[in-house]
């Protein structure tokens, strides 16, 4: 963490005499937000974008949710406007369901939000930088997610073979993907990928540019504040990882319509390959997912605590460093096709050797609050419930490293349980935390501190009532992707499905504490959270200029971390 | 500006170099991963044998159990004449399948092949099999067809398949399109 405070204050002493008015000039509404290159209103668009996302994806996981409270069928076949409840295509809704709310959390949800929204709105301010390297790229990337998302939405009013719609998994694996799928919504579905990895790569490489190319005089590589650091690697992890998954959905597309083999035993391909290849792009992605949010968890805790945060080059590292052994564990999603033991053995060390950074990361959080003067604003309760969160599923993600354990445990609730852990909590709380945290910055307006509190408590609540149970129904052997189950399983999904309704009250707190900030909120003065905020945003006003930095800050170097 | 231009439009140039070549190492994977399987027996790949002598009868005897399937729809019955052989690891053994086109017209089939458990499959040596080429069968006709293989001697020191008792050898026959050449 950099202090920059007194250097970039005096900047903007400057910049509010002399440039003020030419800085905040906008276009106009339809130039502004349709053909903006601005890296603010990008980011906007994207943080809108992913909240519209979010709830399609969590109105299909509520949909998935009341089917599973109790054993049979109870609503598919009425969504499916069939009459039996075994009905094909009744039963082909639910892959339906399962495939879009992962890909649609992963793709359109998560990824948006935390590289496409906060990434773009707070990476240039926090390097001192006027705007991205490419704007107009940056223009490209979000709008090509807009075709992306219309296609994966459009597949499922066309034919996926049984019935309507993708019901591959968001996995997509050959041969269901390909001889087992036919009709164009696989195809759909697949472009939609390629859109939206396109949309991705262009962003990655203006991250990467950005941060090598930009960084305001004296903001080296070592100072710069640990969110910048974390959507740097999130970058190079997309730069490698989303290319190979093209390339694999490609070769999915040639199977599928103009007769090659790659993964057709027919021709002597080989549908394993295609897992393979799924998951060294797989893994990293988890890993894209979760690391901007280490990045905001750093600075909220920090802000929160009133301490530079603890360890800040191993924190740094410690990023690095799972991104790096990020590659090299994919095949932990894939123990049961038949690898070896020393394979498996492999794989499990490597895996098991990713708590490491992790846990230097968690015990760094940890020793940043120590002796801190803390305060628990949300911005901050959502810190810690993520780190809570994240830990959690990090301690079964240890448990389903194991690859004798995840013979037992492949494809039960247990795996569903983990990743929703580190994902829907993880992630989740920390984009919360991010949103919380600088809303206020985006806006210029205070949220409404009570209304933030209830949302975290309740929200808290509903995602443990709705994902803990799942730990007792996996280690009882039930298996995911199954709308019906043995009745031994009823209870704890009807306490789930109890979950997802408390979990919704709460995102209905967070609607409202929404609309109600930005219509109501009291004005946010440029830095609400103190002295322990030190990063470059807080020094610009609240919202920032339309163009800021147009004079570079300086970064003062009589500074130790 | 126009420096930081050229800078920026640098390190974009290496980002999508960096792109093309994880792609090119996407589709690369392809035949890459078809070597090392045919190189190492990984996923139950078998081996194929330079020469057509075994190495000879060890004291280990494993039995050997033979499954075969057919693609859907291809109107074919495929079996095994026998579903398990015991064999001596080593010894030069032979298996017979019965295949019989019960369709009124002709149909070429091509026969994939893999081994359970998968580590013993860079073990499993075959000699000369059905497999190897693509067979045609006239509308009734059945034939007998042939797999002279052996177990190299070396599963009996593997620490990975010493202890394995039996080995799974699956056939698989689908129909080839003659007018494409096969990938």
């Amino acid at each position: 963490m950099t202090d920059t405070t007194a250097n970039a204050a005096h900047f903007q002493a400057h910049e509010d005499h002399g440039h003020h008015h030419d800085a905040d000039h906008k276009p106009g509404f339809f130039a502004r937000w349709f053909m903006s290159t601005n890296h603010k209103d990008i980011g906007t668009l994207y943080l809108i974008f992913a909240i519209c996302a979010g709830i399609i994806g969590g109105a299909i996981s509520g949909m998935m949710r009341f089917e599973l409270a109790h054993p049979g069928i109870q609503y598919l076949n009425h969504w499916a406007g069939v009459a039996s409840p075994t009905d094909p295509a009744a039963l082909h809704l639910w892959n339906v369901l399962i495939t879009a709310h992962g890909l649609i959390m992963v793709f359109f949800m998560v990824m948006p939000a935390m590289i496409g929204g906060f990434g773009n709105w707070f990476v240039p301010i926090m390097i001192g930088a006027p705007d991205m390297a490419f704007p107009r790229m940056n223009n490209i990337s979000f709008w090509l997610l807009i075709p992306a998302f219309s296609l994966l939405l459009g597949s499922t009013f066309v034919s996926g073979g049984t019935a309507n719609g993708a019901g591959t998994g968001w996995t997509v694996y050959a041969p269901l993907s390909t001889s087992g799928s036919a009709g164009p919504a696989v195809d759909m579905a697949i472009l939609s990928l390629h859109l939206a990895g396109a949309s991705s790569i262009l962003g990655a490489i203006n991250f990467i540019t950005t941060i090598f190319n930009m960084r305001a005089p004296g903001m080296t590589l070592h100072k710069m504040p640990l969110f910048v650091w974390s959507v740097l690697v999130t970058a190079f992890l997309l730069l490698l990882a989303l290319p190979v998954l093209a390339a694999a959905i490609t070769m999915l597309l040639t199977d599928r319509n103009f007769g090659t083999t790659f993964y057709d035993p027919t021709g002597g391909g080989n549908p394993i390959l295609y897992q393979h290849l799924f998951w060294f792009f797989g893994h990293p992605e988890v890993y894209i997912m979760i690391l901007p949010g280490f990045g905001m968890v750093s600075h909220i805790v920090s802000t929160f605590s009133r301490k530079p945060v603890f360890g800040y080059l191993g924190m740094a590292y410690a990023m690095v460093a799972i991104g790096v052994v990020g590659f090299v564990v994919w095949a932990h999603h894939m123990y049961t096709t038949g690898l070896s033991v020393d394979t498996k053995m492999y794989f499990t060390a490597a895996t098991m050797v990713i708590a490491v950074p992790t846990g230097i990361k968690i015990f760094s959080w940890i020793a940043t609050m120590w002796g801190g003067s803390l305060t628990f604003k949300t911005p901050m309760v959502w810190a810690l419930g993520f780190i809570f969160m994240f830990t959690v599923g990090g301690v079964t993600g240890v448990v389903l490293s194991n690859g004798g354990i995840d013979n037992y445990m492949q494809d039960t609730y247990y795996v569903v349980a983990h990743f929703h852990y580190v994902l829907s909590l993880g992630a989740v709380f920390s984009l919360f935390a991010g949103f919380y945290y600088w809303f206020p910055k985006m806006s210029g307006r205070m949220y409404n501190e009570l209304l933030g509190q209830l949302h975290f408590w309740v929200f808290f609540i509903g995602v443990n009532m709705l994902f803990f149970p799942m730990h007792f129904l996996g280690l009882d052997g039930m298996p995911r992707r199954y709308p019906d189950y043995p009745d031994a399983y009823e209870h704890w999904n009807s306490f789930a499905t109890h979950g997802y309704e408390v979990m919704a009250a709460g995102m209905a707190i967070f609607f409202i504490n929404l609309i109600y900030s930005l219509v109501a909120g009291p004005k946010a003065p440029d830095n609400p959270w103190g002295e322990g905020a030190t990063t470059l945003e807080w020094t610009l006003s609240s919202p920032p200029p339309y163009h800021q930095f147009e004079t570079l800050p300086r970064i003062s170097d009589d500074h130790g971390h | 500006m126009t420096a930081l231009a050229h800078r920026n439009r640098r390190v974009g140039l290496i980002g999508l170099l960096i792109v093309l070549a994880m792609i090119g190492l996407g589709f690369a994977s392809v035949p890459l991963y078809r070597i090392f399987c045919e190189a190492t027996g990984f996923d139950g790949t078998t081996q194929r044998a330079k020469s057509d002598d075994a190495p000879g009868a060890t004291g280990l005897i494993i039995s050997v159990r033979f499954d075969a399937n057919v693609a859907p729809g291809m109107g074919w019955t495929f079996g095994p004449e026998q579903e398990t052989e015991r064999v001596a690891v080593g010894a030069r053994e032979m298996a017979f399948f019965n295949a019989i086109n019960n369709t009124n017209h002709p149909i070429t089939g091509s026969a994939t092949f893999n081994v359970t458990p998968t580590q013993a499959g860079q073990y499993f040596t075959k000699i000369q099999c059905f497999c190897f080429t693509e067979q045609t069968l006239q509308p009734g006709e059945s034939v007998r067809m042939p797999v002279v293989y052996y177990v190299d001697p070396a599963f009996a020191t593997d620490k990975d398949t010493k202890n394995i008792p039996e080995i799974t050898l699956s056939y698989t026959f689908y129909p080839v399109d003659q007018s494409k050449t096969r990938g």
